[in-house]
């Protein structure tokens, strides 16, 4: 074996590798298969939405690694994830917009229906070359890329840390949510882009074209959660890591800690892309409430519930909290944000580890441990 | 009054009151014989009498000469004539033939002298003969009745009345705006009226009228004004509306004059929006400066404290609605204060006692537990009010505008809530600085480790020190439900930009968050124009990431090792 695969190899346990390649042939196999080949009602059959509900939550995973990979391992809370990921969905949706053709509700073959709305003669110039998908491909990883490196060489450069780099980062997308729901931005307003048709020929409707989209996010998740693992175990993973915990230290040391996380922070920045890109096609719309301030909170807490600084945790802690959405908005809407409250609080109360550490410390027995210590401490 | 009828007014009068005369001299040979219309005989020197005998004429046509007659008199008495004449309230005592106002009473009539309007004893229905009024004399009586109000006793409806003739000008506008300026007394609807007379002299074909007509317009402040200036210096066909080079170049500085002046208008009204919005800004965005600076702790849910805040307003104000009388229902925000305070304090002090003090040095955390704090009370909102828009009525006292003059008008709440907002600003410096929790808390926020080795109890201050953020935005709370509407989703609305201004001003320092709020509110507000509203607060937000490159610990740093850790 090369040196490449036995790094790949190194890179996690024994029983990681168990986990991750069960897992990912789960995903990628065996749910498509019970789809496409088992029969409806059949008692193995997933129906195709519970198919696109879960490529969502695949979606959800890759934003919570982008996100845990600059939190969880560089210290770095960012509030504005939504913005790279909005961006990249955005980029997505101008693709798919502008494949519609004719097929719109005016018939303009050259204009998207809201510009033929707004009496627009041709494309602004930022649309140019969308109607092609590698264009698009490319600009759904390079401007997330481009807004996280100069916002990151901004802040990082001052040495904008902790609170206040979270504070700066919100008020960017929220920056963001204002502008894009103005209609002269070109990018449809308050409504969005919606009403697509089809991506690379393949109609959206049909569910050959889910299942594929959710094929292709559970692909791309898998090869996000390698490039983390690289990252996170690589040298400059150490330094992170290391920046996390004393970044005065790291400094007097030698390191360029504003090079380690603006690298970091650009990276996570088009992995959030990616993933807006794979969620938009799978929802059918994106639109300016992406980029609520709300949402990209809301981000940090799926990290937080599945234990931030370890990948694995990211990825339970979105399906965990947006299944638990997805049950209460049907089930009882008006409990979720009492629910999603008390997680906030919970979560950063009493397991700050997550879902992961909890785990962990069961495995280990340090949980009941910490308890007996606790209640002998009460007792004394 | 003083100067009486002009010259040019009364000359035509003349005339009708001579077309009556005949009748008259009739009416009052007979009337000296009745006791009863005595005090009603018309003197022939009175020329208002003699209009309103002028009214009885045969023709319809006469009647409407009279009508008009009557009107261009510019005689407040005309006023009652002319409406019991469209009334049909209007006769002729048939013994003395003089025209009377008759109104039914029990079998009879009451009679009214039209001249001096008094009671001028009962009259049979025999005795009198209605004057007859049709259709198009009313109206012409109803556009009448509009001109003379500019001559009635009551300010307000005199300037109503001036400004109305101004917009919709009759035939013989020019002539009754000047009766009517030589009447006034009231400068500033004098004022008016000469603003209406220039206007009209503007086409005269005298240039000498012409030109003192563009002086007077030249001081006024008015778009419209300047629009009316504006169309003199129009060409027509190649020729200029206006044909002397004099007037044109008046005209064309008066133009300018105005100008200047609009912009200054416009300056002064965008700064009195800047500062309203700017002090809304700082009532939000000061409690969480203090607890920011004394805790380093993020409190994301201080919109909810104001929220809170606004919702203790609305139950004062149902309270007070339900029980109290109404002549005191307008005091109702004076009890939301102490009340709002009070409510969101206590708020403040449970989520510091049962969340936060177990998150110390761990601002990150803080941030996330206080923002499920703020998801939990929103909700809890929702489920008690409802997520509709409550509605917190302003009390008298604070509702209104204030004109300032070339179009710029302010509303009362705005300017209580700069008031309100420098009073809040000015007890919580005083408090900081001259009580003794003030001083433990600034020792608190200058080096805890120190303050506690002094023996100052910091677990007590935080707590204070968070019960004081959270009222105080309670106490915005109620201003706040005095501009905008109550929604559980409040808070939420303001949360970005008080940040922003803390950022901006710096963290812990009063005067940098009073600097950061006037400024951001006072650049937006001149942005607002320019760019759009939404636009313009994308500017100002890019504007503070840029800013905190050069400042990173806003405008003003705290100094020292506790601005390092």
């Amino acid at each position: 074996m090369g040196p490449i695969s036995s790094r790949l190899i190194a890179m996690e346990s024994k029983r990681s590798w168990a986990a991750i390649l069960t897992l990912a042939v789960i995903a990628i196999f065996v749910v498509p298969i019970l789809n496409l080949a088992v029969p409806e009602g059949s008692l193995f059959h997933i129906p195709t939405f519970w198919v696109t509900t879960l490529g969502k939550y695949l979606a959800f995973a890759i934003l919570a690694l982008s996100l845990d990979l600059i939190w969880g391992y560089a210290g770095i809370l960012s509030l504005g994830h939504g913005a790279f990921f909005g961006l990249g969905g955005y980029a997505m949706g101008m693709y798919m917009m502008r494949q519609v053709g004719e097929r719109g509700v005016y018939g303009n073959p050259d204009l998207p229906d809201f510009m033929v709305f707004l009496n627009w003669d041709s494309v602004p110039w930022y649309w140019l070359g969308f109607d092609q998908f590698w264009f698009a491909a490319v600009m759904v990883l390079a401007v997330p890329g481009a807004l996280g490196f100069v916002f990151g060489w901004l802040a990082f450069r001052s040495r904008i840390t902790g609170v206040y780099f979270s504070i700066i980062s919100q008020a960017m997308v929220y920056a963001f949510m204002l502008a894009f729901f103005r209609n002269e931005m070109g990018f449809g307003g308050n409504n969005g882009l919606t009403d697509f048709k089809d991506i690379l020929g393949f109609e959206l409707s049909r569910e050959t074209t889910k299942v594929g989209l959710y094929v292709a996010t559970a692909v791309s998740l898998l090869i996000v959660y390698f490039i983390c693992r690289a990252v996170v175990s690589s040298k400059l993973g150490r330094l992170l890591i290391a920046v996390r915990d004393a970044e005065n230290r790291v400094r007097f040391l030698g390191y360029s800690v504003t090079n380690a996380k603006l690298f970091v922070f650009t990276l996570s920045a088009m992995l959030a892309g990616l993933a807006g890109a794979l969620y938009v096609p799978q929802v059918g719309i994106i639109n300016p409430g992406e980029f609520a301030p709300a949402k990209s909170i809301e981000m940090a807490i799926w990290v937080a519930v599945g234990g931030r600084g370890t990948l694995f945790g990211a990825i339970i802690g979105a399906f965990a909290v947006n299944g638990t959405r997805t049950y209460f908005t049907a089930a009882a809407p008006e409990v979720w944000l009492f629910f999603l409250g008390t997680l906030f609080i919970l979560v950063t109360l009493v397991m700050p580890n997550g879902i992961v550490g909890v785990y962990k410390s069961l495995r280990s027995g340090e949980l009941f441990d910490a308890i007996r210590r606790r209640l002998r401490r009460v007792d004394a | 009054m003083a100067t009486g009828h002009s010259m040019g007014a009364v000359r035509p009068h003349r005339i009708i009151a001579f077309v009556g005369g005949a009748l008259l001299f009739l009416a009052l040979l007979v009337a000296v014989t009745l006791p009863a219309a005595a005090q009603s005989v018309p003197t022939a020197a009175d020329p208002f009498a003699a209009a309103v005998q002028a009214l009885d004429a045969r023709k319809f046509s006469d009647k409407a000469t009279a009508v008009d007659a009557l009107g261009a008199l510019g005689d407040e008495r005309a006023i009652a004539v002319l409406q019991a004449f469209a009334d049909g309230r209007l006769y002729r005592h048939k013994a003395d033939k003089i025209v009377i106002i008759a109104d039914r009473a029990g079998d009879g009539f009451k009679l009214t002298s039209p001249v001096t309007g008094e009671p001028a004893g009962t009259a049979t229905s025999r005795e009198i003969k209605k004057i007859i009024a049709n259709n198009k004399l009313r109206g012409q009586i109803r556009g009448v009745l509009g001109q003379l109000a500019l001559f009635s006793p009551d300010a307000d409806e005199r300037l109503e009345a001036a400004r109305n003739v101004i917009a919709s000008p009759p035939d013989d506008a020019l002539a009754l705006l000047k009766r009517a300026r030589d009447r006034e007394t009231v400068s500033k609807i004098r004022e008016t009226l000469e603003t209406g007379i220039a206007v009209f002299e503007l086409a005269s074909d005298d240039r000498a009228l012409r030109l003192a007509a563009v002086a007077t317009l030249a001081d006024r402040s008015d778009p419209d004004i300047k629009s009316a200036l504006e169309q003199r210096l129009l060409e027509v066909d190649g020729d200029a509306v206006e044909p002397d080079a004099e007037v044109r170049t008046a005209l064309r500085e008066a133009v300018d004059d105005i100008d200047d002046r609009l912009a200054l208008f416009g300056l002064a009204e965008n700064l009195i929006f800047g500062l309203s919005l700017g002090s809304v800004l700082l009532l939000a965005a000061i409690g969480l400066a203090i607890t920011f600076g004394v805790m380093g702790v993020i409190n994301m849910a201080h919109g909810e404290m104001i929220m809170l805040g606004a919702y203790t307003t609305f139950i004062v104000q149902e309270i007070f609605r339900s029980t109290m009388p109404p002549e005191i229902f307008g005091m109702y925000v004076l009890v939301s204060i102490p009340a709002a305070f009070i409510v969101a304090a206590a708020f403040g002090v449970l989520i510091e006692r049962g969340c936060i003090r177990f998150l110390y040095g761990r601002p990150l955390e803080t941030l996330l537990a206080t923002w499920g704090v703020s998801l939990i009370l929103q909700q809890l909102v929702r489920t008690l009010f409802g997520a509709n828009n409550r509605e917190v009525a302003n009390p008298d006292w604070i509702s209104g505008a204030v004109a300032f003059g070339g179009g710029v008008s302010v509303t009362v709440n705005r300017i209580y809530i700069i008031i309100f907002c420098i009073m809040v600003v000015a007890a919580l410096a005083a408090f900081i600085r001259y009580s003794r929790f003030g001083l433990q808390m600034r020792a608190v926020t200058q080096n805890r480790g120190m303050a506690s080795a002094m023996g100052i109890r910091t677990g007590r201050v935080d707590a204070l020190t968070f019960a004081l953020g959270s009222g105080i935005a309670g106490v915005a709370g109620v201003a706040l439900s005095q501009i905008s509407n109550v929604s559980p989703n409040l808070g939420q609305n303001f949360i970005v930009d008080s940040f922003m201004v803390v950022v901006f001003g710096g963290v812990g320092s009063i005067w940098g968050t009073i600097v950061g709020a006037f400024s951001l509110g006072i650049v937006n507000k001149f942005l607002e124009p320019v760019s759009g509203a939404i636009l313009g607060k994308v500017i100002v937000l890019v504007l503070i990431i840029l800013f905190i490159q050069k400042r990173p610990r806003g405008l003003f740093a705290l100094k020292g090792r506790a601005a390092e850790s």
